[in-house]
């Protein structure tokens, strides 16, 4: 078992990095009368964990055996009915889904099955000990909302207070700028803030004492530094060392990500040279990356962090504004490799136009 | 969710708030039972859904509203089908008159379209084709999407955003009936955070009430509405006055690893330029007009790092004085 699930808090009360949010949690839950809740925050912020330890507090221990199921689904669509098959992580007590998996159908989705699902009352699960009759209703874990169509939100919005007697929705998402003000408005807003590198250096202390490991001074500070405050992927590199050589060494080198580094290939190979030949050889990087799914959006962010690190401050501003262009354009458009490229070729020529104009 | 809410619905059109205009055409109307199509319009949590309801409710009481007033909203399904067939089902069948227990149930039936601004445009044109139901139309702020053949068939009503005494008095006549406790510091807070949208006040309120029990203080109002506190956009503020790119980046970076939703912190940031003295009208419109930008780039679904980063790079650009590039 890897450590990010081995070491993932199972309760509220055990919930260490977001102590405050998890203990009014707990009230809210307790009180039996919950709202339908939004959590959002960066990635590997604690979202999930936090949910499923909601989960637990309503429903016991019950709510952590899970079965995955592959549904399909039949929905009639006035003149034609549509297959729609899609992936679901259930208990006895919830439902977990991720409706952006259908891409441009998700309305249906919405539209159709949580309805469908909400209006089912659960069958009574009176009896259980400690946790009786509390929550005698179906609670929705709804993953990536913001992934959601403008057409699926609104549907969301009606199903939400139409069917609150029976249903509780659970959403979860990255950025709630992209979930409309409606569902928005209709939510208990949570915020989950990344932890802090204190935060993840103590985690990963705590880790190292389970496990037994001798930790050499700053080694801990070292990872959470290249953590990009993201504690699952702390606990990632964390074990990756352990893994590469134990016991630690002073100075350990702590592995980047592969693709990471690649990235930064591609930035020293811009600056080098710019031409259209240089331009053909990074294409084919970055086809290499996405090859390897890593995400355009990704890539871009990466390679502009990567190269801002060597520009001078009076070209960082016009290098910024076209980085967010192209991510734009990428977005509206289709294939995302042309718009890394093009922000490629823009970079090689404003910064060759600089090089001419400084040393001539 | 929704208690309080649906909860604290009034049940008369005399009793819905601050839209003193529109009671008394409807009262009017409600009296004589002669109504036209209606439509409806103005900003969210202004009372439309509200006194759509109650004027159905006044007409047809509770014995007949079921079968007298078809409510359609968006989450069923609206498309040309829905439309071709549900309302016209509906509106085909004719009804006799006469009043029944004090209500005047008038020889029409009611249709309330809610949320009709997202109904497709083919729906909304086989609408007005419907003529004898009459139509009760709630909807949001975009009225152009409303197409002209349809908004020319109704009496226009629009209801404007609720002042902030209203709006006072309102929550407080919650507060009171809930037994919540509100200080008048939290109560201004409420009123300046929900923008004149009573719905979103009150869903703060009830959230703030869950977590924290039942006496309530502006910060904790503040923390349940996602309003970004004021000294994290003073600091973003501040690193873009200082001219130094990094430490904007720095600021920015964090920003998104709080977890702030950006289109918060952009019309945050507009509040703070718009009332910032010491900078000229010149460069307050060279950040609008990015401000601007990035907010259609964030609707489009753009990565919200690259918009914030870009627009804190322009107003500092602006805000340092530095000349403007050909890409702008």
């Amino acid at each position: 078992m890897l450590w990010v699930d081995k070491y993932r808090p199972k309760t509220l009360d055990k919930i260490t990095v977001h102590e405050d949010v998890a203990k009014n949690l707990k009230k809210l839950v307790t009180e039996q009368d919950c709202p339908h809740l939004l959590f959002y925050g960066p990635p590997g912020s604690g979202k999930k964990t936090l949910i499923m330890a909601v989960l637990r507090q309503m429903f016991g221990p019950g709510a952590e055996k899970v079965k995955i199921e592959n549904k399909t689904w039949k929905i009639d669509a006035g003149t034609r009915t549509i297959d729609l098959e899609l992936t679901t992580l259930s208990s006895t007590h919830h439902v977990e889904l991720n409706p952006s998996d259908v891409g441009f159908q998700d309305r249906y989705i919405v539209q159709e099955i949580i309805k469908e699902m909400a209006r089912n009352r659960p069958i009574d699960t009176k009896g259980k000990k400690g946790y009786k009759d509390m929550y005698v209703m179906a609670v929705l874990v709804l993953n990536e909302v913001d992934k959601l169509s403008r057409e699926a939100q609104h549907s969301l919005r009606r199903t939400m207070e139409k069917y609150s007697a029976s249903c509780r929705l659970i959403l979860c998402c990255n950025s709630s700028s992209k979930v409309t003000e409606a569902v928005r408005s209709r939510c208990l807003n949570v915020r989950i803030n990344a932890p802090t590198e204190e935060q993840i250096m103590g985690v990963l202390e705590f880790i190292g004492k389970k496990e037994g490991l001798q930790l050499p001074p700053g080694f801990a500070a070292r990872i959470a530094a290249q953590s990009n405050r993201s504690l699952r992927r702390a606990i990632l590199l964390f074990e990756t060392c352990r893994v590469q050589q134990y016991p630690f060494i002073n100075n350990q080198v702590i592995p980047p990500m592969d693709w990471e580094q690649y990235v930064s290939e591609i930035a020293s190979d811009i600056m080098k040279e710019q031409s259209p030949k240089r331009l053909f050889l990074v294409r084919g990087k970055l086809y290499e990356l996405l090859i390897n799914c890593i995400p355009p959006e990704i890539i871009l962010k990466r390679l502009l962090s990567e190269l801002l690190k060597k520009l001078d401050a009076e070209l960082k501003h016009e290098v910024c504004h076209w980085a967010a262009y192209y991510e734009h354009r990428m977005r509206l458009g289709q294939k995302a490799i042309f718009h890394i490229e093009a922000f490629v070729a823009k970079f090689m020529s404003i910064y060759k136009a600089f090089l001419i104009a400084t040393f001539g | 969710m929704g208690g309080e809410i649906v909860l604290c619905r009034p049940k008369q059109v005399k009793d819905v708030a601050h839209q003193d205009e529109v009671v008394r055409v409807l009262t009017n109307t409600l009296e004589t039972t002669n109504c036209p199509h209606m439509l409806f319009y103005g900003p969210p949590g202004t009372g439309k859904t509200t006194t759509a309801l109650a004027i159905a409710h006044q007409l047809y009481g509770p014995e007949l509203y079921k079968s007298r007033v078809l409510e359609l909203n968006a989450s069923d399904d609206r498309g040309i089908n829905v439309v071709r067939t549900k309302i016209k089902d509906f509106a085909a069948v004719a009804v006799g008159s006469g009043s029944r227990q004090g209500y005047p149930c008038p020889p029409y039936k009611i249709i309330i379209l809610d949320e009709a601004d997202s109904m497709t445009e083919d729906a909304q044109a086989q609408c007005f084709a419907t003529h004898n139901g009459n139509l009760l139309q709630s909807y949001k702020i975009l009225f152009h999407l409303i197409i002209e053949p349809l908004a020319s068939r109704c009496a226009k009503f629009r209801f404007k955003p609720l002042s902030e005494e209203i709006m006072s008095s309102r929550i407080l006549h919650i507060c009171k009936e809930e037994g919540l406790n509100l200080d008048s510091e939290a109560l201004s807070t409420l009123s300046s955070i929900s923008q004149g949208d009573l719905r979103r006040a009150i869903t703060y309120l009830q959230g703030a009430a869950r977590l924290f029990g039942s006496s309530i203080s502006a910060k904790d109002l503040v923390s349940v509405s996602g309003v970004i506190p004021q000294d994290v956009v003073q600091s973003l503020f501040a690193a873009c006055k200082s001219g130094d790119f990094d430490s904007a980046n720095k600021e920015v970076s964090n920003v998104i690893a709080e977890g702030y939703p950006v289109s918060q912190m952009l019309s945050q940031l507009f509040e703070v330029v718009v009332e910032a003295d010491d900078i000229s009208d010149e460069q307050k419109a060279r950040i609008c007009k990015r401000l601007g930008e990035a907010d259609k780039c964030l609707v489009d679904g753009a990565d919200e790092y690259l918009q914030l980063m870009n627009v804190a790079s322009n107003t500092m650009r602006a805000l340092c004085n530095m000349p403007q590039d050909s890409y702008e």
